[in-house]
C-alpha cells in the first residue's frame, strides 16, 4: 500500500510535507535544484531585507560622496561602474529563475523596515512569479514605553498593508515570545495572513570576553528546541484556521513526525540540511514512510493534527510550563 | 552621442573624441589630465565602442614615459594611438616625441597644460610644460575653449594624419580641463565624416609587418643625417594647408569655423594682443568692452602654434595695427623673450614690411597667468593701457605686484564689470557637504534644460581633510568666455557657518546680491551671531540675506552632512535662473540621473530634502546699525614668527593674490615647522583622556596621524604651575608624571585613537581611556591644557626606552598637523620616524600624497624642536626619488669624509682623545648621540680657539660629525612603477638610505589608480574591472640582493614590529626598505576603525609581516623573520569590509569570485614561500 504524504500549505498543493525554510542553500539555482531532487515539496528563499537593501544604498553612495569634488587632483576615488546591483534586482532575478528552474512552488521570504518597503518589494515578489510570500518580521522592543498592543498592532498594519497590495498567499513567520500567542495568531489571521511559520529563530548576541563585546553569530538550531513548536502548534490547531508551518528544530524524521501530529501542515528544515546535505529530505521521506506504514496510516493528512490539543489525550500537559517535576495522579481524575 | 547641448569639462569633452577615434590608449596618471584617462579606462571596461565598432585597449603603464614608448609602437605597429598628459608627463614624452615626429607618425597627444615644477610643483595651468616640447616636430594646436577642446581633439587627429605630423593638442589645465560648460557635442556621424578611411589605411600600411620588412629607427652617420633630417620639411609646410582643409570640412558640418590665427575685435585696430589658450577667452571680453568705448583694439588668438605659419599669421593681422602685445603664458628666465613673443618679433622681423608696409609695429612681450594666476579683462584693459603708453615696457608682467624688479604692470579691478544679465553665483562649501557636486549638477541643470549658457569653476584648498571649496557658476543668455573667477557675484551661499566668522566670504559680494546661510539660527537670531565686518558689508553692500538650516534639514531627510540638495533648492528659488517648479523638477531628474544607479533609497532621501527646503527658507531683517562685538578670527595665531604673520597668514587667509614679489622667497626655500600656527578646528568630536583608566600604553599617540594627541613624561615640579584639574599620572615612586593631551584646534576627529585604545572601564565597557567627546564642550579647558602641556620640558631622550612603543611615543614628533586626510594610514608612519629620528633626518619626498601634505603651502607639518633642530625636507620629482635620495647621501658621506680630513688633520690642536672619541663614536643610541652632541660641541669651542684655515673649514662642516639619518619617502606609484628603476638601482648602491614606501596600493593623491602594489581583484581607476595580476612583491625582490635590510609592516597589526623595524632598518648602515601598509580612502574603508582593520588584513595574509636583516645572516642566523602568524582569515571575508574589493562582487559577480579565488592562492602561495624563506640560511658577503 502506497502512502499519501501530500499536504496542502498556504493553498498549495504539496507532494509531502518537507519544506526547506529560508538558508543559505536556498539562495542559489544549484543547490535549489538539489533541494528538488532530493524531494523538498517546497523552497522558502532566502530573506529579502529592506534594511539591507537600503544600507547598501547608502554605503556606495557615501562611498561616492566621501571626499568627492574636495581636492583639486581627484574629484573621487573610485571608478564608477556600470551598475552597483544595490536594489531587489539580484533577488527578483533568483525568484524567478527559481520559478523557471523548478517544478515545486518557490515561496520567498521578506523582511522590511518601512510599511513602504514592504509593499513595494511584497509585489515586486509577487510580479517575479512567487507562489507565496513569507514574511520576516520581527522588532525587538527596547523602550519601556512601547506597549505589546503597540507592537502588535504595528504587525497586523504590516500583514494588512501587504495582503491589501498582494493577491498571492502570505505566510508570517513569527517568533514565540508573546504575552497571548493565540489571540495574535488570530489577530494575524483576521489581518490577512494565510499561514504561520512558528517559529523565527532570532539572531542573538554572544559576548566576546577577550574584547568585551558582543558578538552576533547565529547558531544552528538544535532539536530541543522542537518542545516549544510542538506545544504552540498543538495549542493553535483548532482555533486558527490557517495553515502553520513548523520550523526550528527539526532535524530527523520523528521531529517531523511530531510536528505533524500536533497539526503541522508542513514541516520546514535549514540546519539539517546544512549539516547533512540535501539527501537528508529523501531519508526522512522514506522513514517517514515506513514510521506510517508500521502503524497503519494511509496518508499524512490522517495523522496532521492527531495531537492538537483537543485530539490529545492529555492536553493539559501541553499547558504546564512550570513544574519542576510531573505531577503523578494516584486517583482517577474526577472532573470538576 | 545625439547632437544636443551637453555639459562638460574640458576633459571630458576632449576625452569623448580622442577614445572614439583610437584603438589603443595607453594613460598614466597626472593632475590635470588624470580625468582623460580615468574616462578612457571606464568606458573601456564598459565596453563602449569607438566609433569602427572596436572597444579601444585602454593600458596604465608605469610612468608617461612608458606611455609614450608605448605610444610609439603602437603607431609603429599601425594602430591610432593616444596618450594624455601634462606637465612632468609630457617633459618624459620629450624621447618618443622626437621619434613620433622624426618618423612622420600620425598621433596625439592630449594635454591639459600644466605647470612644470621649478621652485615649487603646482598642480595648476600655464604653458610652461608645451612650450618646453615645442621643439620636437610635433605640431601644436592650442584649444581655448572646453568647445574647442571636444572640437580639436578631432581636427588635430584629421589634421595628423593628412599632414604625417603628430599633434600635440593641448588646452589649460583646471580652467579649460576643469571647467564646465555647454558644448555642442560631436556624434559619432560628425566624427566618422571628419576622417578619411584612406589615410588611416595609409598609415596602417606604413606599420611594421612581415609581410612586406622594413627598417625603421636606424643609426645615420654624418654623411646623411642632416640631409635624411630635412627631408621632412615638405610635410612641416604643408601643415597649414591641411590644417585649414580640416578646419574648413568641420566648419562645412558643424558651422564651427576655425583657422590657424583667429582675428577677434576691430578691423582697424591699432592696438592688438596675440595669445593663445584660455586667456583668449578674457582678452575678448576686454576687446568687446573697449571697443564699445570707442578703442580699437584686437586679439590674435594662435590656435596651430607649432608649424608657426608666418604669412597666416601677419595676414591676421589688420593693416592698421601698429602695436602689438603678445602674451605668454609662461616663463623663461634668461631669453630674450618667451617663446610667442620671439615668434611674433620674428614674424614682424622677416615679413612684416611684405604684408603691412615699412613702418614696423613696436611690439612687447608679457607673462601672465603662471600656475592659474588670474587673468581678467581689467588686467587686458591694463595691456591695452601700456601698449598705448608712451614708452611701454617691452618686456612685462600682469596679474601680480612685481616689486623688486618692476616689470609688472598695474592694473584696475574696476575698468571692467560682467554684464548684469549675466547671473554670477560663488558658493562657499567644505568638500565634504557636497557643494561642489550639486553645483555640477546646476550648471547641467541650466546648461541641457534651457536656452541659457551656463559654467562652472570650482576651486579647491590644498587640504585633504576638512577642505574649503569655491564653486563659480555663471548662468547667461550668451556663450560664456569669462574664463576668470568671478568678482562680482550677485548671489552669494555660505554653506559653512563657521566661514563667516574665519573668511572674508562677502567681498565677492556685488552691492544688491543675495546671500544665503545655512545657518543654525533662525532669521530672529543670527544677526547678532555675525561678525563685526560680515554686518557692515551687509548693511553698506544692501544684501538681501536669507537664512536656512541646511544641517538639520538634511539630517531629518536622512541625509546626514550632506548639505548640498538643500542649499541647491534653495539657491534655485533664489536665483531666478528658472521658474521655482520647474527648476525641483529638474533638480530631481538630476538626483535621479545621478544617484538611480546606486539605488532608490539615496534619490528618495536626496527628493525628501529638495521638499523640505523651500519651507525652511527664511528671509533676514537686516537692521540698520552694526551692532556685534564679534571679530573675525585671525588666520595665524598670535605667536606666529614674523615671516609667518606676514606670508604664510596671508595665504592662509586667502590673500595669497596680494603679496608682492619681494614677500616670497627666491628660490622656494621656506621655514618648517608652520603648520602648527594654522588652527583650523576641523573637528566636530575630539578625544578626551581620562588618566583614571588609562594603562600608558602610547597606542593613541602612535597611531594619531596628525600628531593631535600626544605623550609626555615629566618631572613632578613640573606641575606647579598646571592649569586646574590637569589630568596626570604621577609613576609609582612619585617623581614624574605622564599626561596624554589632545590638542584640539589641531584634532582631526578622526577617532583612530579611542578605536585602538585597549583600556575599558571597569565599571561601563564603551567608556575608554580616551573617548570622543563634543569639541563644543571642551575646547577652552583643552586648549589651556595644551598649552600647558606643550610648553612641558621634553623628555631626556636619552633615559627612555625608544625601542618600544610606549618610549617612542614619549618623543616629541617632528611632524604634526598635516593637511592628510582624517584618519591617514600614511602619516602615523612619518610621525613616528620623527620622533625616533627626526632631529637628525633628512627626507627625499617623492611628490604624491606625502609631498602634498608635507609640503604644499601654506604650511607644512615638517618641524623642530626646542633647539631648532628637525627634519629637514625636499621634493624633487615623484619619477626621480629614489636618486635624489641617494644623492644627498652622497654629499652627506662627502661632507662627513671631508670633515673627518680636517679633524685627523687637526689632531695635535684638538686633542687626539677627542679626535678618537669623535671618529670612533657610538651612535646608535641615544646616549651615544648625546654625547656625540657634547663632544662637537667642544670641538667647536676649540676649534675657535685654533683660528687656522683648517680649523675654520673644519667649524663649517663640525655639525656633520652627528650621525645623520637619510629617509627616501614615497607612496607606491613611485617605488613600484614609475621610480622603481631608480630605487632598484639605489638599493644595489649598497649607501646608507633607509627607503620607506607608504603603501595604499593605489595612486591616492591623483584619485586612486591602479599601481603594481594594488592587489588582486581590487577595484581602482584604471582597473574597473579588478586589478588582474598579482601584486608587486617589491620587499621580496629587494630581498633577493642580500644585503639590503628589507621590513614589511602594518602599525595596526603589530606596533612593536614597526618599532623594531625602523630601529633597525635606520641602524643598518647599507640600504633598507620598509614597505608599512598605509590604508587610505582610496580603500572605501571606515577610517576610525582603519588601525583595527589592518589586524584583519594581516590575519589574512594580504600582508605577512616580516623583517630581513642582512646583519643575522653575519651572525649566524636565519636573516629573514616573518613575524605574522599563519593566514587564519579567509581572504574573502576581509576583503568584503573594503569597498574597493565589495564593489566588484556588486558590479561584476562572477569577474569577482575568479579574481578573489586567485587572490587566495596568490595569499596561500606567497605564505608557503614566506615560510620557506623564514628557514633559509644566508650568507652575504657584503654585509660587514
Amino acid at each position: 500500500m502506497t502512502i499519501d504524504l501530500t499536504t496542502k500549505y498556504l493553498g498549495l498543493e504539496l507532494a509531502n510535507p518537507l519544506v526547506p525554510s529560508s538558508n543559505p542553500l536556498t539562495g542559489k539555482l544549484d543547490s535549489l535544484k538539489r533541494l528538488e531532487d532530493a524531494g523538498a515539496a517546497a523552497v522558502v528563499l532566502p530573506s529579502l531585507f529592506e534594511e539591507q537593501i537600503e544600507h547598501e544604498e547608502i554605503e556606495i553612495a557615501r562611498l561616492y560622496d566621501y571626499q568627492s569634488d574636495s581636492f583639486a587632483e581627484s574629484m573621487g576615488y573610485f571608478p564608477e561602474m556600470d551598475t552597483y546591483n544595490t536594489g531587489p534586482e539580484k533577488y527578483l532575478e533568483l525568484v524567478a529563475d527559481a520559478k523557471k528552474q523548478l517544478g515545486i512552488p518557490v515561496i520567498a521570504s521578506l523582511n522590511g523596515t518601512s510599511k513602504g518597503g514592504w509593499v513595494r518589494y511584497a509585489q515586486e515578489i509577487q510580479q517575479a512569479g512567487a507562489d507565496a510570500l513569507e514574511l520576516n518580521i520581527y522588532v525587538v522592543p527596547t523602550d519601556v514605553l512601547e506597549t505589546s498592543r503597540d507592537v502588535e498592532a504595528g504587525y497586523c498594519e504590516l500583514i494588512q498593508a501587504v495582503r491589501q497590495e498582494t493577491t498571492i498567499p502570505i505566510a508570517v513567520k513569527m517568533g514565540p515570545f508573546f504575552s497571548s500567542l493565540p489571540n495574535l495568531a488570530d489577530q494575524f489571521s483576521r489581518a490577512g495572513a494565510d499561514g504561520l511559520v512558528l517559529f523565527n529563530r532570532y539572531l542573538e548576541p554572544d559576548i566576546d570576553l577577550e574584547n568585551l563585546c558582543f558578538s552576533p553569530e547565529l547558531l544552528l538550531s538544535r532539536p530541543d528546541e522542537l518542545r516549544r513548536t510542538l506545544r504552540w502548534i498543538a495549542i493553535l490547531r483548532d482555533q486558527v484556521f490557517i495553515s502553520l508551518a513548523a520550523t526550528s528544530g527539526i532535524h530527523t524524521t520523528e521531529d517531523a513526525l511530531k510536528a505533524l501530529l500536533v497539526g503541522a501542515d508542513v514541516t520546514m528544515m535549514a540546519s539539517a540540511l546544512l549539516q547533512r546535505g540535501p539527501a537528508v529530505i529523501k531519508l526522512i521521506l522514506s522513514e517517514m514512510t515506513t514510521w506510517l506504514e508500521e502503524r497503519g496510516y494511509t496518508s499524512v493528512r490522517q495523522m496532521q493534527g492527531s495531537m492538537s490539543r483537543l485530539r490529545a489525550a492529555e492536553p493539559e500537559k501541553l499547558e504546564r510550563s512550570n513544574y519542576m517535576q510531573a505531577l503523578t495522579s494516584f486517583t482517577f481524575q474526577e472532573k470538576w | 552621442m545625439k547632437n544636443e547641448f551637453v555639459t562638460v569639462d574640458g576633459n571630458e569633452a576632449a576625452a569623448r573624441v580622442a577614445f572614439a577615434i583610437n584603438e589603443v590608449i595607453a594613460i598614466y596618471p597626472i593632475t590635470p589630465a588624470s580625468p582623460m584617462g580615468e574616462f578612457s579606462d571606464a568606458w573601456a571596461a564598459a565596453g563602449r565602442p569607438n566609433v569602427f565598432g572596436l572597444v579601444p585597449d585602454v593600458i596604465e603603464m608605469q610612468s608617461e614615459g612608458g606611455a609614450a614608448g608605448a605610444v610609439h609602437g603602437a603607431l609603429q605597429g599601425g594602430a591610432l594611438t593616444t596618450t594624455f598628459t601634462a606637465s612632468q608627463g609630457l617633459l618624459l614624452m620629450i624621447p618618443n616625441m622626437f621619434k613620433i615626429a622624426g618618423e612622420l607618425t600620425p598621433a596625439v597627444i592630449h594635454v591639459a597644460a600644466r605647470t612644470v615644477a621649478t621652485h615649487a610643483l603646482s598642480i595648476f595651468g600655464d604653458h610652461s610644460d608645451v612650450m618646453a616640447v615645442r621643439s620636437t616636430g610635433f605640431a601644436m594646436l592650442a584649444a581655448s575653449t572646453v568647445q574647442e577642446a571636444h572640437d580639436f581633439a578631432l581636427i588635430s587627429q584629421t589634421a595628423s594624419l593628412r599632414s604625417r605630423i603628430p599633434f600635440l593638442h593641448f588646452f589649460d589645465g583646471f580652467r579649460t580641463s576643469h571647467e564646465i560648460n555647454k558644448i555642442h557635442p560631436l556624434s559619432d556621424d560628425d566624427i566618422r565624416s571628419q576622417l578619411d578611411r584612406e589615410l588611416i589605411h595609409q598609415h596602417r600600411s606604413r606599420a611594421l609587418d612581415p609581410d612586406r620588412p622594413v627598417l625603421r629607427g636606424t643609426a645615420q652617420n654624418p654623411d646623411v643625417f642632416f640631409q635624411a633630417r630635412e627631408a621632412a620639411n615638405t610635410f612641416y609646410d604643408q601643415v597649414p594647408v591641411n590644417l585649414q582643409s580640416e578646419f574648413d570640412k568641420f566648419a562645412a558640418r558643424t558651422g564651427r569655423k576655425y583657422q590657424a590665427f583667429d582675428y577677434i575685435g576691430a578691423a582697424d585696430a591699432d592696438r592688438i594682443i596675440v595669445a593663445m589658450g584660455s586667456g583668449c577667452g578674457a582678452i575678448e571680453e576686454a576687446v568687446e568692452h573697449l571697443n564699445s568705448q570707442g578703442a580699437r583694439v584686437g586679439l590674435v588668438n594662435v590656435r596651430l602654434y607649432r608649424p608657426f605659419h608666418i604669412d597666416n599669421f601677419l595676414s591676421a593681422i589688420p593693416k592698421t595695427v601698429n602695436r602689438i602685445a603678445v602674451l605668454d603664458r609662461t616663463k623663461e628666465p634668461g631669453a630674450t623673450g618667451e617663446p610667442l613673443y620671439q615668434d611674433v618679433i620674428t614674424a614682424v622681423a622677416e615679413s612684416w614690411s611684405a604684408s603691412h608696409g615699412p613702418n614696423l609695429p613696436l611690439v612687447i612681450g608679457g607673462r601672465y597667468g603662471l600656475s592659474s594666476k588670474e587673468f581678467t579683462p581689467a588686467m587686458v584693459a591694463a595691456v591695452f593701457g601700456e601698449l598705448a603708453s608712451e614708452q611701454p615696457k617691452r618686456h612685462f608682467t600682469v596679474g601680480i605686484y612685481d616689486d623688486v624688479t618692476g616689470l609688472s604692470i598695474p592694473w584696475d579691478d574696476d575698468e571692467f564689470h560682467e554684464p548684469d544679465d549675466v547671473i554670477r553665483a560663488v558658493f562657499y562649501g567644505l568638500g565634504s557637504d557636497g557643494t561642489v557636486g550639486a553645483n555640477k549638477n546646476s550648471v547641467k541643470i541650466v546648461g541641457e534644460n534651457t536656452s541659457l549658457h551656463a559654467q562652472g569653476y570650482f576651486v579647491y584648498d590644498s587640504k585633504k581633510a576638512g577642505a574649503v571649496t569655491v564653486s563659480h557658476l555663471r548662468f547667461s543668455p550668451r556663450p560664456i568666455r569669462s574664463t576668470y573667477l568671478i568678482r562680482e557675484a550677485n548671489f552669494v551661499a555660505c554653506h559653512q557657518f563657521e566661514f563667516l566668522r574665519r573668511m572674508d566670504v562677502l567681498s565677492i559680494a556685488k552691492p544688491g546680491a543675495t546671500l544665503l546661510i545655512n545657518s543654525p539660527f533662525d532669521a530672529d537670531t543670527v544677526w547678532n551671531e555675525l561678525t563685526e565686518d560680515v554686518q557692515k558689508q551687509i548693511i553698506e553692500k544692501q544684501l538681501t540675506v536669507y537664512v536656512v538650516d541646511a544641517v538639520k534639514i538634511a539630517r531629518e531627510a536622512g541625509m546626514g552632512g550632506r548639505i548640498n540638495t538643500v542649499m541647491q533648492t534653495c539657491f534655485f528659488k533664489l536665483a531666478n535662473v528658472l521658474p521655482t517648479d520647474e527648476a525641483i523638477e529638474q533638480i530631481k531628474k538630476a538626483i535621479e540621473k545621478t544617484y538611480s544607479k546606486r539605488g532608490r533609497a539615496i534619490v528618495e532621501r536626496n527628493y525628501a530634502a529638495v521638499d523640505m527646503s523651500l519651507a525652511g527658507l527664511q528671509k533676514v531683517t537686516v537692521p540698520s546699525e552694526v551692532t556685534s562685538p564679534l571679530k573675525r578670527l585671525p588666520a595665524v595665531s598670535a605667536d606666529a614668527t614674523d615671516f609667518v604673520q606676514r606670508v604664510t597668514g596671508m595665504i592662509i587667509g586667502g590673500l595669497g593674490d596680494k603679496l608682492p614679489v619681494s614677500a616670497l622667497p627666491i628660490d622656494g626655500t621656506f621655514p618648517t615647522g608652520t603648520a602648527r600656527y594654522e588652527k583650523r578646528n576641523i573637528a566636530l568630536d575630539i578625544p578626551i583622556w581620562d588618566s583614571n583608566i588609562c594603562i600608558e600604553c602610547g597606542l593613541c599617540a602612535l597611531v594619531c596621524p596628525h600628531a593631535a594627541i600626544r605623550t609626555k613624561q615629566f618631572d613632578r615640579q613640573c606641575l606647579a604651575d598646571a592649569p586646574a584639574e590637569f589630568p596626570v599620572r604621577i609613576s609609582k615612586d612619585g617623581s614624574t608624571g605622564l599626561t596624554i593631551q589632545v590638542a584640539p584646534e589641531d584634532c582631526t576627529g578622526c577617532g583612530v585613537c579611542v578605536d585602538v585604545c585597549p583600556a575599558k572601564s571597569k565599571e561601563a565597557v564603551k567608556h575608554k581611556a580616551i573617548n570622543m567627546e563634543p569639541k563644543v564642550d571642551h575646547l577652552e579647558r583643552e586648549k589651556s591644557r595644551f598649552e600647558f602641556f606643550i610648553n612641558l620640558p621634553e623628555v631626556d631622550r636619552a633615559s627612555v626606552k625608544t625601542e618600544t612603543v610606549k618610549g617612542s611615543q614619549l618623543l616629541l614628533p617632528l611632524f604634526e598637523y598635516s593637511g592628510a586626510c582624517a584618519g591617514c594610514g600614511e602619516t602615523p608612519y612619518l610621525k613616528l620616524m620623527t620622533q625616533l629620528f627626526g632631529d637628525r633626518a633628512i627626507v627625499a619626498n617623492a611628490t604624491g600624497c606625502s609631498s602634498i601634505y608635507g609640503g604644499n603651502l601654506p604650511t607644512t607639518p615638517w618641524s623642530k624642536n626646542a633647539d631648532g633642530r628637525g627634519t629637514a625636507w625636499a621634493n624633487s620629482l615623484f619619477e626621480d626619488n629614489a636618486e635624489f635620495g641617494l644623492g644627498i647621501r652622497l654629499a652627506l658621506d662627502s661632507r662627513r669624509d671631508e670633515a673627518e680630513r680636517l679633524l685627523k688633520s687637526l689632531a695635535a690642536d684638538v686633542g687626539d682623545a677627542l679626535v678618537t672619541e669623535i671618529l670612533n663614536a657610538d651612535q646608535r643610541s641615544e646616549e651615544g648621540l648625546a654625547a656625540q652632541r657634547s663632544r662637537i660641541a667642544d670641538l667647536k669651542a676649540k676649534l675657535a680657539t685654533i683660528g687656522t684655515d683648517a680649523a675654520n673649514e673644519l667649524s663649517q662642516l663640525v655639525d656633520i660629525l652627528l650621525r645623520r639619518s637619510m629617509w627616501i619617502v614615497g607612496g607606491d606609484g613611485w617605488a613600484y612603477d614609475i621610480g622603481y628603476g631608480g630605487l632598484d638601482h639605489v638599493l644595489a648602491s649598497g649607501r646608507d638610505v633607509n627607503i620607506l614606501v607608504l603603501d595604499t596600493g593605489v595612486y591616492s593623491n591623483t584619485g586612486g589608480q591602479a599601481s603594481k602594489a594594488t592587489p588582486r581583484a581590487a577595484t581602482a581607476k584604471f582597473a574597473a574591472n579588478g586589478r588582474e595580476s598579482h601584486r608587486k612583491d617589491l620587499g621580496m625582490m629587494a630581498v633577493a640582493y642580500g644585503n639590503v635590510y628589507v621590513a614589511q609592516i602594518a602599525m595596526g597589526s603589530n606596533p612593536a614590529q614597526t618599532v623594531r623595524a625602523f630601529h633597525e632598518a635606520e641602524s643598518y648602515p647599507g640600504p633598507s626598505l620598509i614597505l608599512a601598509y598605509s590604508h587610505c580612502i582610496a580603500h572605501g574603508i571606515d577610517m576610525s576603525t582603519s588601525m583595527t582593520h589592518q589586524k584583519d588584513i594581516v590575519r589574512s595574509g594580504l600582508w605577512p609581516l616580516y623583517r630581513f636583516d642582512p646583519r643575522k645572516a653575519h651572525a649566524g642566523d636565519h636573516p629573514f623573520h616573518l613575524d605574522s602568524r599563519k593566514p587564519d582569515l579567509r581572504f574573502r571575508d576581509v576583503a568584503m569590509k573594503e569597498a574597493r574589493f565589495a564593489m566588484l562582487t556588486r558590479s561584476n559577480p562572477e569577474q569577482a569570485n575568479r579574481l578573489f579565488d586567485l587572490a587566495q592562492k596568490d595569499i596561500n602561495d606567497t605564505w608557503h614561500l614566506y615560510e620557506q624563506m623564514a628557514g633559509v640560511d644566508r650568507d652575504i658577503a657584503d654585509v660587514m
